[in-house]
């Protein structure tokens, strides 16, 4: 018949690495807030305390390490008052950890209705990222009251005109715990196992990143090798921002940016690949 | 015409054996033995490499082209492929070979009420499960009052889900499902649920949806009946091919004489004879108006049951029994229901009020006239039992299992098969009376 007749879908047995459909993506922004809105209010719904599990999970985070490492083991907190040193941390952090724990159970957690119905799976991801948000500006909002509690009783602490890097911050860590998140949900489509080597992981990355000491006390030609870790110059900006303390350096930002960019590439590449056929392994 | 979707050298295989270990440490392990050239520990057991390498295609080789407001039925026994078809359109899987071009939006309805979270209102379902299948939700907004009153929920919708009754779950997602608009509609056996009410309310809105605004409809049933009323075009699939596509009647008793074949049931059957029985069936058959033997039966007209049976010594209480039986639970009645049984004896006392019936020896053929329209649509067992002195001697039952179908697809389409076993037209004599 026609053969130039235009098609609006073409489905074929594989897509090339690169074919990613934002115009697609776009359409079904409304499904985005829609699952924002679900896990929210379904959070909300579901538990007595409801938002304020949001608050009492860093403020005791926040109190154990002070004790642990501020009082027993004394490491430096860069002359700042440690509740606030490690409130700062803890607060940058758990959005960070958040983004990935939820993200990276995306094909596990909707393989129901990811077998029964076509809609594009990062808005689920996406959705994640969002909804963590929520969560992170609850902890941010309580941070700052802490922050100007302190400021009032003389701590020495200096927030100061890098907080209008807070955006960018936020930005970098979404994209880092959306790309990470994508990457291990596509392999664990393949290694049901890597599900539980997650929380393990994700606690040993907090260790290794600055929230429970100062990139101060890292001697200073180590310093680059920590700056591999993208979380490095994220918390230390943070705190750079919001405390006056940091010895972070534009190398070590740059080394940060690019190893985020490369993270969340390698893991959309992935995702967009695995979504299509996942099916058929999980 | 347009053309809505047209599937190209379809194929879709799945691995046997190798589909993906599962864990990172059995993966390790299989590259390990594989670098020191050892066995794989994973291998199944008596399997060779090639046979691990194995491959089951669930379609093979499908080349279709459906036009624009077309109902298609898929249909075909089970593992024939009709899911998976429904699954790459669907866009749920890929297809391994091939493609499917397709113009407009598609949405599937592989299951009712997708994506409802029991916790959310009826209200926030909605616009949940409308986002789900690509509706925006401004189009839900404006379609809100149609899909609620079509679900008839309009008490509960701001009461959670987990509320709900099974029933008002279903007919909410069959509401929002049926106002999605898609240019292609692909749907899976969902008419299976609900009541009879809303099944013919499913069944009117779907056919609304094909008639009035030129959708196209892909609809996978076992229910020939339904595909029957419904479909405009059917294709069968067989073995994950291809075998029939075209006019609906013609595929669907295609696929039922083929699935009576399978299930060894014949239209005649002959028995050996046995010298040790006095009594014996010795024939059974079924024939159309025609007097052709066939188990397809256009219950508009007269069918025959016939029997043979042999008598080596003189009886006078031996009795030869028929009876039709439903096969299969069909329609509130149950499977093994009887229909109608009948006898000489019956016969005798109706026609000359003397139910004596007397036998020589010898061979009878008996033939039984059923009229046409007497049973209502569906498959039945023709059997046929020898009674002498009071108890069974032989009986002879699941070798002739034949189907009646309504041809007047027309009429039916309007109104749907009546419930019940026997499909006498009746007259309806109605008066206003105020």
């Amino acid at each position: 018949m026609n053969e130039d007749q235009k098609w609006d879908i073409h489905i074929k047995p594989k897509i090339g690495w690169f074919e990613i459909d934002i115009k697609e993506l776009f359409n079904y922004k409304d499904l985005i807030w829609l699952f924002v809105k679900r896990d929210f209010v379904t959070f909300y719904k579901q538990t007595i305390l409801g938002p304020l599990w949001y608050i009492i999970q860093p403020l005791i985070n926040t109190i154990v390490f002070t004790i642990i490492f501020g009082n027993l083991a004394k490491i430096s907190t860069d002359g700042v008052s440690p509740f606030i040193f490690y409130m700062s941390g803890t607060v940058a952090w758990s959005y960070f950890a958040s983004c990935i724990t939820l993200t990276s159970n995306t094909f596990s957690n909707n393989a129901a209705i990811f077998g029964k119905v076509y809609f594009p799976r990062i808005t689920v991801p996406i959705a994640n990222v969002i909804i963590s948000l929520l969560q992170f500006s609850i902890q941010f909002t309580i941070f700052i009251f802490f922050l100007i509690y302190f400021k009032y009783n003389g701590s020495l602490i200096y927030p100061n005109k890098y907080i209008l890097l807070l955006p960018l911050i936020i930005l970098q860590m979404a994209i880092l715990g959306l790309g990470f998140g994508i990457l291990i949900s596509s392999l664990t489509t393949k290694y049901k196992d890597l599900t539980f080597v997650m929380s393990f992981f994700v606690q040993l990355w907090m260790y290794a990143s600055p929230v429970v000491y100062p990139l101060s006390i890292i001697p200073e030609k180590y310093r680059i090798i920590a700056a591999l870790n993208p979380m490095t110059s994220i918390i230390e900006t943070f705190r750079g921002a919001f405390l006056g303390v940091s010895s972070i350096q534009l190398t070590h930002i740059l080394i940060s940016v690019s190893f985020t960019l490369l993270i969340f590439f390698i893991g959309l590449l992935l995702f967009n690949r695995i979504e299509k056929s996942f099916m058929d392994t999980i | 015409m347009s053309i809505a979707l047209r599937i190209e050298n379809l194929s879709k295989e799945y691995r046997l054996g190798l589909i993906g270990h599962g864990t990172l440490y059995r993966d390790l392990q299989s590259f390990w033995a594989r670098i020191l050239n050892k066995e794989d520990p994973n291998t199944l057991i008596g399997t060779n490499k090639s046979k691990v390498k194995g491959k089951f295609l669930a379609l093979k080789n499908i080349n279709l082209e459906i036009n624009k407001g077309e109902v298609l039925g898929i249909i075909g026994a089970n593992g024939a492929g009709k899911s998976t078809l429904l699954k790459i359109i669907s866009r749920v899987t890929t297809p391994s070979v091939g493609s499917i071009k397709a113009s407009g939006k598609i949405s599937s309805l592989l299951e009712i009420g997708t994506g409802f979270h029991f916790e959310l209102t009826g209200r926030e379902n909605i616009f949940l499960n409308g986002a789900i299948n690509g509706m925006s939700k401004k189009e839900v907004s404006k379609k809100l009052d149609e899909i609620v009153d079509f679900a008839g929920v309009e008490t509960f919708l701001d009461t959670p889900v987990k509320r709900y009754s099974s029933g008002m779950h279903v007919r909410l997602g069959f509401a929002v499902a049926a106002h999605l608009e898609p240019d292609i509609l692909v749907v899976d056996e969902v008419l299976a649920v609900g009541d009879a009410a809303f099944q013919k309310k499913a069944i009117n809105k779907m056919e609304s949806v094909s008639k009035d605004s030129g959708r196209t409809i892909l609809f996978v049933s076992h229910n020939m009946e339904a595909v029957r009323k419904f479909c405009t075009k059917t294709m069968l699939l067989k073995e994950g091919k291809l075998t029939n596509f075209g006019d609906t009647n013609e595929i669907v008793n295609h696929y039922l004489r083929g699935f009576n074949v399978q299930n060894n049931s014949t239209s005649e059957i002959f028995y050996k004879k046995d010298h040790n029985k006095t009594f014996q069936i010795l024939r059974m058959s079924i024939m159309n108006h025609k007097r052709a033997n066939t188990t397809l039966i256009d219950r508009k007209y007269p069918f025959i049951l016939s029997f043979d049976y042999k008598v080596l010594k003189y009886a006078d209480s031996l009795q030869a029994n028929i009876a039709i039986t439903t096969h299969g639970p069909q329609n509130a009645v149950q499977d093994d229901t009887v229909v109608l049984q009948w006898s000489e004896q019956h016969y005798n006392k109706y026609k000359f009020n003397n139910q004596e019936v007397k036998k020589d020896k010898g061979v009878y053929r008996v033939e039984i006239d059923v009229p046409g329209y007497l049973l209502n649509s569906g498959t039945y067992k023709f059997s046929v039992a020898l009674v002498y002195g009071g108890s069974n001697y032989e009986v002879k039952k699941d070798n002739i299992i034949f189907n009646l179908f309504d041809s007047d697809s027309s009429h039916a389409l309007k109104t749907g098969r009546s419930a019940g076993v026997l499909g006498l037209p009746l007259n309806w004599k109605e008066n206003k009376l105020n």
